[in-house]
């Protein structure tokens, strides 16, 4: 079985971040899961390779490059071009995120493969690779394979279900990594501290809140909903615009796709645009006190009402549902 | 300075988009064209730089179709101070590797010290040619940056990823694609409309660019199927009475969503 190729991103904490078991579960079925790391000269991988075989790595790839953390993207794109120069693989497998981004990029073109992005769904077809996609917000479903080089696929994260054998301990190899191309400098960094909160792209439930909550103070609200329902926070760009909260919760065409299990809309009009990132949620709420509000073209359940009246009464609704 | 921006003529958000579902190619008859709004944010960086600094060159780049020249217009009306067309027939359909390709081929001896880019384009979604075309001309790029500083013979800016946020910069020339953090586009002014159409566009066939028709990348993606997907109809909401919360309550335990 040939190799397919797994990027595996780190947290600021060196451990692997989520996108690594939805990886290596879509990894299983495209050929042998042999996860790659980036790491600097010397770092202890004891943990890091464990933690790669209980998401199921049949191998790990340890790459030490000594610009790793300095720069952007360079380093990974030569550890996975040599580790491609060794194993032969038949495809790469990366996450549809911002690091990600550059790095399938720049890897295309230093390797001569070609892309695939964003999908949500990878099988193979005898010697092809077949990526899904959902295109523009979900209204259609295409699929796409890759002809003449080697398949870089970046997969939309939340997006794969499938979760590969925990593997007892994946042989190592390692591998000195002399990094090439001009990088650009990262010259000094603030790791993403946890809200406590799920994370907004592959969240059960997600709370969002727009224009409608009117202040910073009030889109308050939103996250005291969220958290009654263990849900993630997403917003309108109105609401980001407006500062009520940071462009990382945006929804829609410019910012996160979701497509939880429940999404509920508040104070938020609907536009085509924000529409494009939520309207595949399995069930969608909306509060909004327009009644022609477009959001409630796609909403299962829609109150004509107050935010500001209607999701106290649902809190207390919902606690002392909870006490019953 | 000279500062290439990239445009990109998408069919607009506000309408319902349509591809074709022979080719999966986008159904250009369907839907109005407009400059995506995220590259006009890009000219309006380069622009606002332009503004402090008189001697900067600010050049509007697009690949696409002829009807693509209604892009570089709009950059010219906004500011831009000239335009760089890129279009040939057998680009109809170019997939990511071509297109930077090509776009790659236009810059190479193009002279420019800072090439600005969207993070990423609203039809094509991809937001990886930034960091392919710097691989290309063998540039650092600062992707997904929301602000941007020049000084020094530097560029730096604020990138935030999923896992943190950093300040990043580079020597020039680099590349930079921005992201919607960046200000708003300027609207074009009257003097700006009516002084587009005394600014020079050059426009390149792959010919022109040295690249044979089959000379582009040999791996190519290519789509297999496309189906649209039924769309969603919701349920008549109800009106609040002063119970709309209780009955919301009551909806989400039924559909066992709490
Ligand atoms: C290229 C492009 C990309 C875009 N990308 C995105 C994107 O990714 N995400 C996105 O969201 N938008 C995006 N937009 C913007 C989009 O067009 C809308 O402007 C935006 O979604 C509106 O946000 P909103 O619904 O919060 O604000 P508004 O449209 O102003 O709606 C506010 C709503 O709140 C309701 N309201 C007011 N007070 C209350 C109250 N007390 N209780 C209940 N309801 C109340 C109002 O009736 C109204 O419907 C994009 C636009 C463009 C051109």
């Amino acid at each position: 079985m040939t190799a397919a190729l797994v990027h595996i991103e780190l947290t600021a904490d060196g451990a692997p971040t989520d996108a690594a078991a939805e990886l290596l579960g879509a990894a299983t079925v495209l050929g042998e899961p042999v996860a790659v790391i980036t790491v600097a000269p010397g770092s202890d991988t004891a943990a890091l390779v464990a933690a790669l075989g209980r998401a199921g790595a049949a191998r790990v790839v340890v790459a030490e490059a000594a610009e790793v953390g300095s720069v952007i993207a360079t380093p990974q794109v030569s550890a996975l071009a040599a580790a491609i120069d060794r194993e032969q693989p038949s495809v790469v497998l990366l996450a549809h995120s911002v690091d990600g981004r550059d790095v399938a990029g720049r890897l295309a073109v230093r390797v001569g493969g070609a892309l695939a992005w964003d999908a949500v769904g990878v099988t193979r077809d005898g010697d092809r690779v077949v990526a899904a996609h959902s295109v523009f917000g979900g209204a259609y479903a295409t699929t796409s394979t890759i002809e003449g080089g080697l398949p870089i696929v970046t997969v939309r994260p939340g997006a794969i279900d499938a979760r590969a054998a925990a593997v007892e301990a994946p042989a190592v190899e390692r591998l000195t990594v002399e990094v090439s191309g001009a990088a650009a400098t990262i010259e000094s960094s603030t790791p993403v501290r946890p809200s406590g909160r799920p994370e907004l792209r592959t969240a059960k439930v997600v709370v969002a809140g727009g224009r409608g909550l009117g202040s910073p103070e009030k889109f308050a609200l939103v996250e005291q909903l969220a958290d009654a329902l263990g849900g993630a926070v997403g917003a309108s760009r109105a609401a980001v615009d407006a500062g009520y909260i940071d462009h990382a919760a945006q929804v829609g065409q410019t910012g996160t796709t979701v497509a939880p299990d429940l999404y509920i809309a508040l104070g938020i009009s609907g536009a085509i645009q924000h529409k494009a990132g939520m309207q595949t949620a399995k069930t969608i709420v909306a509060i909004n006190t327009d009644a022609s509000a477009p959001i409630f073209e796609v909403a299962d359940f829609g109150v004509v009402g107050d935010v500001f009246t209607v999701v106290p009464q649902l809190l207390d609704a919902l606690q002392s549902r909870r006490s019953a | 300075m000279r500062i290439i921006v990239l445009i990109k003529h998408v069919p607009d958000t506000w309408e319902e988009r349509v591809l074709d579902p022979a080719t999966g190619r986008l159904d250009r008859s369907a839907s109005e064209r407009v400059v995506d709004e995220i590259t006009e944010r890009a000219l309006e960086a380069a622009l606002a730089l332009k503004d402090s600094d008189k001697s900067i060159e600010v050049v509007a780049l697009t690949m696409g179709p002829g009807e693509s020249t209604g892009a570089i217009k709009k950059a010219l009306s906004m500011g831009a101070d000239s335009g760089i067309h890129l279009v040939d027939d057998a680009l109809a359909g170019a997939d990511a590797m071509t297109t930077a390709a090509t776009i790659a081929a236009a810059l190479r001896d193009a002279g420019a010290d800072l090439i600005i880019a969207g993070n990423e384009s609203t039809d094509g979604r991809g937001g990886m040619l930034p960091a392919m075309l710097a691989e290309h001309l063998g540039l650092p790029a600062l992707t997904f940056i929301s602000d941007l500083v020049v000084e020094g013979g530097r560029v730096r800016g604020e990138r935030a990823t999923e896992t943190a946020t950093s300040v990043v910069s580079a020597a020039l020339p680099a590349v930079v694609s921005i992201t919607e953090g960046m200000p708003e586009p300027r609207f074009p002014s009257f003097k700006g409309i009516m002084g587009a159409k005394k600014k020079p566009v050059a426009s390149h066939s792959l010919a022109d660019l040295g690249l044979a028709a089959d000379a582009t990348p040999r791996a190519a993606s290519v789509v297999l199927s496309c189906e649209p997907r039924p769309g969603r109809t919701g349920a008549e909401p109800i009106v609040d009475d002063g119970s709309a919360g209780q009955r919301l309550a009551d909806y989400l335990a039924q559909q066992r969503l709490v």
